[in-house]
C-alpha cells in the first residue's frame, strides 16, 4: 500500500490504465514532456512515447472532439483539460455529440472517452482559474460526472470511467492535488460510478457534499462532535447519475439535511439533492433542508480577502452543521 | 485513339461500366431527392433539405473511397455520398418516414442526419461542422491502430467560418493524417452569399495556412472532383497528410423544405442555374462519347424510378418505434460484477 497524493493517484491510476490496455491514450495542452500543468501525467511520456500522450493544440473544442472520433474509432481517449474553466469552447462538442451519440444511433456508435479537469477555487486563480463547472453539465442525460475527494477514491473511479463504456467527465478540484494524501492499494480496483460513500457515520445531522469540501465537512464533523453532536458525512463521489438511494437512506437516518458545495446555490446539485429527499422522504425530516454553497456571483475573485469571502472553510461548514444540529 | 485525344474518363482510368455507373448514382441522388420533396409537398414527410446541384461532387468524392473500408462523416446535404458509401434507398426512405427501422436513429432523429455502422458512416448532428473533429480523430485513432483508413469529412461554405473548420484542419495539419475535407460550396448559407460570408472568397486558401493542399475544383463536373479526390486519397494513403478540396457547387433547391429561396434569389440568378446542372453535364458527356445512347438513358431512369417507388412504399408501411422508444440507448446496459 503506498501513501500518494491526489494528483499522484491520477498519475499512477493513468500509468495503470495504459499498461493494461494499449487502447488507452491521453491528450491535453502540456500533457506531454511537461507532464501538465499540475503534473498529473509526469513521466508517462517517458514510459509511452508523444503519440499515446500527446500535446494537443491550444483548441479545447478539438481536444474532446478529436477524441470523440477517436472513440469512435474504438480507442479509449482521456482528454485533459487544462482548467475547467476552458471547457466551454469543447461544450458544443460535449452536450450535441458525446452525450447524445448512443442516443441518437441507438448503441450503433458510442463514445467511451474521459475527460478529465481541475476545477475549483482557493488557490488564487481568479475568476478563470476557480471555477466549479459540474452543473453545466449535470443537466445533460448521456453524460457521467464524476468528482472524487481522496485519492483512494480517485484511483477506483478514474480506473472505472477509463473502462467506462459512456462519456465521463471526470473533476478533480485542484486545491486537493497536494493538500491530500492518502492510502492508495497498487492492486487494480474499480469503484463503481454512480455510488456516493459515506464517509463518517452519525445520527444528529447528515451533510452531503462532495470534492474538496467533503474534508472540510469531515473537520468540522470531528469539531462538532466535542460539542456533543453526532454528524454523518455523505460523500456523493458521482454527481450523473446520483446515488439517490444512498442520499435518502442518508437523510432519513438523522431527519437533518445539509448539502454543502462550492458551486453557486442557485440551480447547484443541491437543488437536485434536496428535490430528491423532498420527493422520497419529506416527511422523515425533522428540520428544512438546508444548503450551504458558494455565493451567486460570477465567478471567484482574486485578492486574498475576497477569495477567502467566496470560499467555504471548516469553520463556515461548522457553523451551518451546529445550527442545524440545535434546530 | 491516340493519348492525346483520350476522353477524360479514360485518362482517369475509368472504364465505361464504372462511368455509367457513377452517372447512375449521380441519377438516383436527385431522384431521390425529387421523391422526398414530393412526399413532403404531399403532407407525407415533414421535412427535406437537399443535395440538388451537389451531385457530382458528392458521387465523384466517394468514388475515391473503399467501401466499407473508408470511413466518412458526412454533412446533411450528402444524400450521394450515402448511397455510394452503401446505404440503400429503402434505409433512406426509412429516415425520411422517421420509421423503426431506420438504421440511422430509428426515427429520433431529422432525416439526413446520416449513421450507417456496418458501411462506416458516423452518426451525425444538426450543429454544423462538429463532425470534422470527429473524422480527425478517426484518422488519429487509425493511425495509432496501424490501420490503412482514409476518412471522408464535409461540410458547407458557411460551416467553413466555425471554429471546428478550423481546429480539425489545423490538428489535421500538424499531425498530416489521412483525412480529406470536402468544402461543398453551394454560394449560400441559407440566404447569406458567399461574399457576406467568406473573406477572400476563397475556402480552398484556407489550406495552405493549415499546411495542406487546398484545391479549388468545379463542383458540377463528375470528373474533376474524381481526380482531385482519387489524388488526395493516394496522398493521405502516402501519410502525406489531409487535403482540402473546395467543390464549387450550385444550389438548386432552397436550403430546406422550411425556406423559399425567392425571397432572396434573382429569378435571372436561378434560370441560369438549369446551365449549370451536373446532371445535364454529366449526361452531355455519356452521350458526346457515345457512351450511352438515349434508349439506356430512359432504361437506367426506368430502374432507378422502380427502385424508389419501391422504397417509398416499402418504408411509408413500417411502423414508428413505440413512444417508449425515446427512453431507450441512454447509456451502455447496467454491467454487472463477476
Amino acid at each position: 500500500m503506498a501513501v500518494l497524493n491526489f494528483v499522484e493517484a491520477v498519475r499512477e491510476t493513468l500509468r495503470q490504465e495504459m499498461r493494461r490496455d494499449r487502447d488507452v491514450w491521453v491528450v491535453g495542452e502540456d500533457v506531454g514532456k511537461k507532464g501538465g500543468v499540475f503534473g498529473a501525467t509526469l513521466g508517462l511520456f517517458d514510459e509511452f512515447g508523444g503519440e499515446r500522450v500527446q500535446d494537443s493544440p491550444l483548441t479545447e473544442s478539438a481536444i474532446v472532439g478529436v477524441g470523440i472520433g477517436a472513440a469512435l474509432y474504438g480507442t479509449k481517449p482521456v482528454c485533459e483539460i487544462q482548467f475547467a474553466d476552458f471547457i466551454f469552447p469543447a461544450f458544443n462538442q460535449i452536450i450535441s455529440e458525446a452525450a447524445k451519440m448512443r442516443y441518437r444511433s441507438n448503441s450503433a456508435w458510442t463514445v467511451p472517452m474521459v475527460i478529465r479537469a481541475p476545477f475549483g477555487g482557493g488557490v488564487h486563480g481568479g475568476l478563470y482559474h476557480s471555477q466549479s463547472v459540474e452543473q453545466y453539465f449535470t443537466n445533460t442525460a448521456g453524460l457521467k460526472v464524476v468528482v472524487p475527494s481522496t485519492p483512494y477514491d480517485v484511483k477506483g473511479l478514474l480506473a472505472a470511467a477509463v473502462r467506462d463504456p459512456d462519456p465521463v467527465l471526470f473533476f478533480e478540484h485542484k486545491g486537493l492535488y497536494r493538500a491530500i494524501k492518502g492510502e492508495v492499494p497498487e492492486s487494480d480496483y474499480v469503484i463503481p460510478i454512480g455510488k456516493a460513500d459515506m464517509k463518517r457515520d452519525g445520527s444528529d445531522i447528515t451533510v452531503i457534499t462532495y470534492g474538496k469540501t467533503v474534508h472540510f465537512c469531515l473537520e468540522a464533523a470531528a469539531q462538532l462532535e466535542k460539542e456533543g453532536y453526532s454528524a454523518l458525512v455523505l460523500d456523493l463521489r458521482t454527481l450523473l447519475p446520483l446515488d439517490r438511494e444512498a442520499i435518502v437512506t442518508a437523510a432519513r437516518k438523522t431527519g437533518k439535511v445539509l448539502i454543502v458545495h462550492e458551486a453557486g446555490k442557485t440551480h447547484g446539485i443541491g437543488a437536485e439533492v434536496s428535490a430528491i429527499i423532498a420527493e422520497e422522504c419529506l416527511f422523515d425530516l425533522d428540520a428544512p433542508v438546508q444548503r450551504l454553497c458558494g455565493p451567486d456571483v460570477p465567478a471567484m475573485p482574486y485578492a486574498g480577502p475576497m477569495e477567502k469571502f467566496f470560499m467555504l472553510s471548516p469553520e463556515k461548514c461548522l457553523e451551518a452543521m451546529r445550527n442545524l444540529a440545535r434546530f | 485513339m491516340t493519348a492525346n485525344t483520350q476522353a477524360r474518363h479514360e485518362a482517369l482510368g475509368l472504364s465505361r461500366e464504372q462511368l455509367l455507373e457513377m452517372f447512375s448514382y449521380m441519377l438516383l441522388t436527385r431522384r431521390v431527392d425529387e421523391r422526398l420533396w414530393l412526399l413532403q409537398r404531399g403532407g407525407k414527410i415533414p421535412f427535406v433539405i437537399s443535395p440538388q446541384g451537389a451531385e457530382a461532387a458528392q458521387v465523384g468524392a466517394a468514388y475515391a473511397f473503399r467501401r466499407d473500408h473508408d470511413w466518412f462523416t458526412p454533412y446533411y446535404r450528402d444524400l450521394g455520398i450515402n448511397l455510394v458509401a452503401g446505404v440503400t434507398p429503402r434505409e433512406i426512405m426509412l429516415g425520411a418516414f422517421a420509421r423503426s427501422d431506420c438504421p440511422a436513429s430509428g426515427g429520433k432523429q431529422m432525416p439526413s442526419h446520416w449513421g450507417n455502422r456496418p458501411h462506416n458512416v458516423l452518426s451525425g448532428s444538426s450543429p454544423v461542422t462538429t463532425q470534422l473533429l470527429h473524422a480527425v480523430g478517426i484518422g488519429q485513432a487509425a493511425r495509432m491502430r496501424g490501420d490503412d483508413v482514409v476518412v471522408y469529412t464535409c461540410c458547407g461554405e458557411g460551416s467553413s467560418n466555425q471554429g471546428d473548420f478550423h481546429e480539425a484542419l489545423n490538428w489535421a495539419g500538424v499531425h498530416k493524417l489521412p483525412v480529406i475535407f470536402l468544402i461543398q460550396n453551394n454560394q449560400y448559407a441559407i440566404s447569406v452569399p458567399l461574399e457576406k460570408q467568406v473573406a477572400g472568397g476563397s475556402v480552398a486558401n484556407r489550406g495552405q495556412g493549415y499546411g495542406m493542399p487546398g484545391i479549388e475544383v468545379d463542383g458540377t463536373d463528375v470528373l474533376a472532383v474524381y481526380e482531385a479526390f482519387r489524388a488526395a486519397h493516394e496522398r493521405a494513403r502516402r501519410g502525406e497528410g489531409p487535403t482540402l478540396i473546395e467543390a464549387k457547387c450550385i444550389r438548386i433547391t432552397s436550403h430546406s423544405s422550411d425556406d423559399d429561396q425567392r425571397r432572396y434569389r434573382d429569378p435571372a440568378e436561378l434560370e441560369a442555374l438549369k446551365a449549370k446542372d451536373p446532371l445535364v453535364k454529366a449526361r452531355g458527356y455519356l452521350l458526346e462519347h457515345g457512351l450511352i445512347d438515349e434508349a439506356g438513358l430512359e432504361a437506367m431512369e426506368k430502374k432507378i424510378m422502380a427502385m424508389i417507388d419501391e422504397a417509398t412504399e416499402f418504408a411509408e408501411a413500417q411502423p414508428y418505434a413505440k413512444p417508449e422508444f425515446a427512453l431507450t440507448h441512454v447509456y451502455a446496459p447496467e454491467q454487472r460484477e463477476g
